[in-house]
């Protein structure tokens, strides 16, 4: 009897510890599955070029900086940051940053990084960081950034691709394949890709803020049929599927599973008009007055109610809501069909003016084309529709074959990035040619004035120039960025760069 | 028999060099810029713009840039997809067991439709059998695949929860689950091939049925079964192999449609993302590719008639 009692309170107490350690593992987590509306290209920071990706790298691969919502820079792998002087920035690295390699991220790393997006052939990150000229190691956590010029949008560059930071060493050994299978610091660390299908992520252990992860894998599917995408949702194939349509918000308005959010995005839509880029720009679309008897001749308002139910954010600039920049009291114009016809008389048009309206080949953008069509008739605009693919409809505008072009933008943090390549003589994306040398001097200013207020007023006086009198071009509305998702989903954050941040988020 | 199949073999290589050429030629004359689709949001900066060309060697004569390729192509490198950088052989390898899949699925769905149908619609003709048989091919025909790929969708997926809505699991992985994600478009896919398999096999049984033979094996008191299916149906057979080869090639190029509804990674979804990103090498690696396996399959289906036929044989 003594003998059994013993033997059962030693299999207890053998059995104790497993029991303990079954107690402090801890729960396993959940699989997180997110739908794309596209396939991402490249994952590599330095060589990739589209706005997908970047969702892909809030998983993989974390940067200097992030933002909030309100679009201030916040430390991520940096601590902080100061201005020595307008051409002088230091960066403080935070300590105790792995790679998914195992590899410690410190300022040499940071240096590496920088120097592969400033020099690496085929690089689409040289030309936002603009003129750094020197990256030097100050001790292991901290670097130094040395301008050729002030630049007041640096910080807000290096909160997207130009900050992420890659391990040199799995960079070095996989050279320009380093995008097929990514070593960054991110929470989760890559797994698998197939083209066109899917990118598996697996959650990385020692990441530096691994407590704010609560996912085993992520899993991102390239969905583009918007209707697929919805039903992969409500089927409950994916948690989370990004950029959603206005019409799906009132499709799962009954469907207490699912959640829509839906915020102001970063860039823009616009009529881009040829003022004087080629053949196809004589005319009557040179006069400024026809350009501002155009705009009164929309109603944003309207065009926004027809066609995504009032969803969008009608505009007259291209800084976004969220921006501390964004200019109060720069609304749009009322439509005033009378207005615009005088405007026309003044300009010496009697007769209603012939214009060609270029529009990629969507069902949405065709139909604002028609609304638009509609109500500039009754002003005296005679408007034929061109539908074009999206590609053609591009390299058609670069080369002048247009005269009013409905094209938008997807966005940047600082609004140099939305405003100077599209109304700056020499911007790259400026492809009706508009020009103004007084536009010019305001624009370049802004670039290397860092005093927030300053900075907004030389915004303020360029738009009154090129939008208010000069018509340049038609910033019509804000997107939103429209996000649905499982109401088992908690913590999703919509900031306005359409960024999915999995920090925080949790799957009930 | 032999020497016959060396020189259809032989005659493979002609047409394909005569492909490369038209499949090269004709993406240059697509119109869009593939530098300012791949430079994306980075397309306003003419150094990059410059950057790319020069890279992919858009700057050169179109003639260099078509030997360059073609020298590639010959020892089995297809370039690189200039989008995803990952090499076209590699995509195609992944791609085409998909497509595969798919389309072995589609077409058995389709055979098992639709020849029985087209049996069915011959020997009972004019009957209410012939007339559904006929129902449901039309309905096969004019049904467009999206919608009913998206109606499928609506009812297995969101109100049953049966089937995932999308997406592709390799059956080598779990052959269920690869099931169960392949099934939708399969039959989306085999409906209509199914369709057009029925009425040629109608039409072939028909007109095999009013041949001589049949009346005299009819004469000598075979049962209809045996007449149908032992002399009729095997005659009826060599144009529904020739059109079935054709179809079955077509599957393989890829639905395009069927694979964006339900995101099937395959050879379509690959060629018509990579139209759309001006992605030529992809393009031309996989069109090429396509155009082998037709060229297969071609000769394959002159093989089938030899072995289905015995006349042919003889000649």
């Amino acid at each position: 009897m003594i003998r059994i009692a013993t033997t059962a309170w030693l299999g207890l107490a053998a059995l104790a510890p497993l029991a303990a350690q079954a107690q402090s593992q801890p729960p396993s987590l959940p699989n997180l599955r997110i739908a794309l509306r596209e396939d991402p290209d490249i994952l590599d920071p330095t060589l990739s070029r589209t706005y997908v990706g970047r969702i892909v790298y809030m998983g993989v691969c974390d940067k200097l900086f992030d933002i909030n919502e309100r679009l201030e820079a916040v430390p991520q792998l940096a601590t902080g940051y100061s201005w020595d002087d307008p051409v002088t920035l230091t960066i403080r690295l935070r300590e105790g940053v792995r790679f998914h390699d195992g590899e410690m991220m410190d300022a040499e790393a940071v240096r590496y990084s920088l120097n592969r997006h400033l020099t690496m052939q085929g690089s689409f990150r040289r030309g936002e960081m603009g003129n750094i000229t020197a990256i030097e190691v100050v001790d292991p956590l901290t670097v130094r950034l040395r301008l050729g010029a002030p630049n007041a949008s640096l910080i807000a560059t290096l909160t997207d691709r130009a900050g992420m930071i890659v391990s040199p060493k799995a960079a070095e050994a996989a050279g320009r394949n380093f995008g097929t299978r990514p070593i960054c610091a991110g929470p989760f660390r890559f797994t698998e890709r197939v083209a066109q299908d899917r990118i598996v992520l697996d959650r990385f252990p020692q990441y530096w803020d691994a407590a704010r992860i609560h996912f085993n894998r992520v899993t991102y599917l390239s969905i583009p049929d918007n209707n697929v995408r919805l039903a992969n949702i409500q089927s409950g194939a994916a948690e989370l599927g990004e950029r959603m349509e206005p019409d799906d918000l009132r499709a799962i308005q009954r469907n207490r599973n699912l959640r829509g959010v839906a915020v102001d995005e970063l860039g823009w839509q616009s009529i881009q008009f040829n003022v004087n880029n080629g053949p196809r720009s004589e005319g009557l679309l040179r006069d400024p007055r026809v350009r501002r008897a155009f705009e009164l001749a929309i109603d944003r308002a309207a065009i926004n109610q027809v066609v995504y139910e009032g969803m969008f954010t009608p505009t007259r600039q291209p800084i976004p809501p969220a921006s501390g920049f964004h200019l109060a009291n720069f609304a749009p114009p009322a439509r005033d069909v009378t207005r615009a016809r005088a405007l026309l008389r003044e300009a010496g048009i009697t007769a209603p003016l012939p214009l060609e309206f270029t529009i990629p080949n969507n069902p949405d953008l065709r139909q604002v084309g028609e609304v638009v069509q509609s109500m500039a008739r009754e002003a005296g605009f005679d408007i034929t529709l061109r539908a074009m693919e999206f590609a053609s409809s591009l390299q058609a505008a670069q080369r002048g074959d247009f005269q009013l072009y409905l094209v938008g933008w997807s966005g940047r943090t600082d609004p140099d990035g939305n405003i100077h390549a599209f109304m700056h003589s020499r911007g790259g994306q400026n492809d009706g040619k508009y020009s103004n040398p007084e536009v010019d001097r305001l624009l370049d200013a802004a670039r290397l004035e860092s005093d927030v207020a300053k900075r907004r007023d030389l915004y303020r006086q360029a738009l009154e120039i090129a939008v208010a009198q000069d018509a340049g071009r038609l910033f019509v509305w804000h997107r939103k960025n429209i996000m649905i998702h499982s109401t088992r989903l908690q913590g999703y954050r919509p900031i306005a760069d359409g960024m999915i941040r999995l920090q925080d988020m949790r799957l009930n | 028999m032999w020497g016959w199949l060396l020189g259809r073999a032989g005659q493979m290589v002609p047409t394909l060099l005569i492909l490369s050429v038209l499949i090269f030629g004709l993406q240059q004359l697509m119109p869009g810029d593939p530098a300012l689709i791949l430079a994306g949001e980075e397309r306003g900066n003419p150094e990059v713009l410059a950057q790319i060309r020069a890279e992919l060697k858009l700057d050169r004569p179109i003639w260099e840039q078509y030997l360059a390729w073609l020298g590639n192509v010959l020892v089995g490198d297809f370039g690189f997809s200039w989008r995803i950088r990952l090499p076209v052989s590699e995509l195609i390898l992944q791609k085409l067991p998909v497509t595969a899949q798919l389309a072995a699925m589609s077409f058995i769905i389709a055979v098992v439709i639709g020849v029985p149908l087209g049996i069915v619609s011959a020997v009972k003709r004019d009957t209410p059998a012939d007339w559904a048989a006929n129902a449901v091919a039309l309905f096969g025909i004019s049904t467009p695949n999206f919608w009913l790929g998206i109606m499928l969708i609506l009812l297995f997926s969101v109100h049953l929860g049966w089937l995932p809505p999308s997406g592709y699991v390799p059956l080598w992985e779990d052959p269920l689950e690869s099931l169960a994600t392949t099934i939708m478009p399969a039959f989306v896919l085999g409906t209509g091939v199914a369709s057009v398999l029925m009425r040629h096999t109608r039409a072939a049984m028909l007109s095999a049925l009013s041949q001589d033979y049949v009346r005299t094996a009819r004469a000598k008191g075979l049962t209809e079964r045996v007449v149908v299916w032992k002399h009729a149906l095997r005659n009826a057979l060599v144009p529904v192999v020739t059109l079935g080869t054709i179809e079955f090639g077509r599957l393989l190029a890829g639905a395009v449609l069927t694979e964006q509804i339900f995101t099937i990674p395959g050879f379509g979804k690959l060629v018509v993302d990579a139209v759309f990103n001006r992605d030529y090498p992809v393009v031309q690696g996989v069109v090429l590719a396509t155009a082998l396996i037709f060229v297969a399959l071609s000769l394959l289906a002159d093989i089938l008639y030899m072995l289905i036929n015995p006349r042919l044989r003889r000649a």
